[in-house]
């Protein structure tokens, strides 16, 4: 059955998380105000109690983080929202979330950092944090967001991985993504694929808390639905009681690590365009996509083969089809709003066939479809 | 760089004049509009009032990738620094809106001067609603909205028990808008040269 044709309507790239939060279920949203990222806390005040969740504005984010935690421990689905100062505060709980297997989401729209840096203006500097911020050999899930679509339906995408693995989410944003506004129509209710985290079917007695099943994610029941368990920092056993049995430690902490992997089909996920007959392309991710589409398109205009390979996943590196854009192209371009933190991963992946051309923006300015377009025209 | 059909606008002016607020209500309007893209940014400092601040609405019939301006169809300026900022990223055809009591030094003859600060002073009691003026200007300079789709917009977005101010104010910005004719404007020369 179709639905009625859905009105264009003019969102903020902030304002489609919070749509995109609503839409995959999150019912819990614990934060601190921070420019860049205020209008996701400042509408989810008002659109979640609506909606039947709870909203909590906490004391800093380490406590932000704590208590999404929790909330995803009783069974809702949960998010919380921030920029760089912020970002480095939820670290340690991030870590916690990552070992206990809760799901949840983390959005940071990036600004220029370091410490308090530019509240104000863009940047890509926390790429690498997303990914390694958090101590310990973790995996973790990393997806940037360029456009105000792009903010609602990878929000959901977010969520749904979160659920589907037991894993963090990050979802990286930016100032530009986040305060553009743009038209746009988003998908009806029935177009929109939810994923909720499996409850177990065995009785509360049989439940084994962190048992490995084909998968790799075990069940999750909600504290309070009766099956009671224990959940911890420390390596923990498959009754999430600490251990350290060197085969029981081993067994986890690859499991952790398996299960991503098994995903990545599904995980990986980027945007190929005008890459069929590409002799050139540019590697590019959130905001500064959106610039290089143009340029990719002005030097198609010009009679140049170029294309476009925009990341949405950054974290599980998308290995497979950056390789396969470096073996087809001669030179990749790699534009970024910070020293290069995608492009050393993009060099990790090339066979030293390909020339990889970085640029680097750090003033705090978007990079423009001009200084992208140069690199083309003249490689 | 501007092959597709982009109309591009920027609202300039210092922080707390509600140059933001302009566009966002802009944007609002051409969304409102059938089968028209439109992309509103902005650029601000951390300061709550002064600082320079401006923002972009960009108009396309077809998907719009680079978000923010390339070359400017149309500059509001409602400040000399934001004027002389921002004047020559305008396209040689392009057409600068000031606020002729802030702006004195208007750098080209092919200027709309209109002292919509003044006009809301004197209107409504208060500049507050000087940006309303000169969105009701630029509105109908840039012949991108209709202006019942504009009113709509601001109505949407104004603070109760603020509607009526904000409505006079658009009004009179486009009676000022209506009584310019552009055609009388002097073509600018820099096309000229590029045509050489």
């Amino acid at each position: 059955m179709k639905s009625e044709q859905q009105l264009p309507v003019l969102l903020q790239g902030n304002e489609a998380i919070v749509l995109g939060a609503l839409a995959a279920g999150c019912r819990f949203f614990a934060g601190y105000p921070i420019t860049p990222a205020s209008e996701i806390s400042e509408l989810l005040s008002l659109r979640l109690p609506e909606a039947g969740g709870r909203f909590i504005q906490m004391e800093d984010e380490i406590a932000s983080m704590g208590a999404i935690i929790g909330a995803s421990l009783a069974g809702v689905k949960s998010m919380t929202a921030t920029s760089g100062p912020g970002f480095s505060l939820i670290q340690e709980n991030l870590g916690y979330a990552c070992v206990a297997e809760v799901p949840c989401v983390i959005v940071n729209v990036m600004r220029g950092g370091p410490s308090t840096g530019l509240p104000t203006s863009p940047s890509q500097g926390d790429v690498q944090m997303a990914r390694w911020g958090t101590h310990g050999d973790h995996p973790i899930i990393v997806l940037a967001t360029s456009s105000v679509l792009d903010c609602f339906s990878i929000t959901i995408k977010a969520f749904n991985l979160s659920e589907k693995y037991r894993v963090p989410v990050i979802i990286l944003s930016d100032e530009v993504v986040a305060h553009t506004r743009e038209s746009v129509t988003l998908p009806g209710p029935e177009e929109i694929r939810v994923i909720d985290r499996i409850a177990p079917s065995v009785p509360p007695e049989w439940y084994k808390p962190y048992a490995a099943n084909n998968r790799g994610v075990p069940d999750m029941a909600a504290m309070g639905s009766g099956y009671r368990h224990h959940v911890t920092g420390l390596i923990h056993d498959e009754k999430g009681f600490p251990t350290q049995n060197p085969q029981e430690v081993d067994l986890f902490q690859r499991r952790l690590h398996d299960k991503i992997s098994k995903g990545f089909n599904e995980i990986q996920v980027s945007k190929s365009i005008m890459m069929e007959d590409a002799e050139v392309c540019v590697i590019a991710y959130g905001s500064v996509a959106r610039s290089a589409m143009r340029a990719v398109k002005e030097a198609r205009a010009k009679g140049i083969k170029a294309g476009l390979l925009q990341l949405i996943t950054l974290f599980p590196f998308p290995r497979q089809i950056v390789d396969s854009a470096l073996r087809q192209c001669r030179v990749a371009v790699v534009p970024e709003m910070n020293m290069g933190q995608i492009c050393r991963e993009v060099a990790r992946v090339n066979r030293s066939e390909t020339r990889i051309v970085k640029h680097n923006r750090i003033d705090g300015q978007l990079i423009t479809p001009e200084e992208i377009l140069k690199y083309l025209v003249s490689v | 760089m501007k092959n597709d059909q982009r109309y591009e606008i920027r609202f300039s002016g210092s922080g707390g004049q509600g140059i933001i607020t302009a566009a966002v209500v802009m944007a609002d309007a051409v969304a409102r509009e059938a089968g028209k893209h439109v992309c509103q940014t902005q650029s601000y400092g951390p300061e709550a009032r002064g600082g320079k601040s401006k923002a972009e609405v960009v108009v396309s019939d077809s998907p719009i990738d680079y978000p923010k301006a390339l070359s400017i169809d149309l500059l509001l300026a409602m400040t000399q620094v934001a004027c002389d900022a921002y004047f020559f990223d305008i396209r040689p055809e392009g057409l600068l809106v000031v606020d002729s009591d802030l702006v004195d030094q208007v750098p080209t003859s092919r200027a709309v001067t209109i002292p919509f600060t003044r006009i809301a002073r004197e209107l409504t009691g208060k500049e507050l609603v000087a940006n309303m003026v000169a969105l009701g200007a630029v509105g109908l300079l840039s012949g991108q909205v209709s202006m019942t789709g504009l009113e709509a917009a601001l109505m949407k977005r104004v603070p109760k028990g603020t509607e009526e101010m904000n409505r006079q104010a658009l009004q009179a910005g486009i009676v000022e808008a209506k009584k310019i004719d552009l055609s009388l404007l002097p073509r600018s020369v820099i096309s000229d040269w590029a045509d050489d």
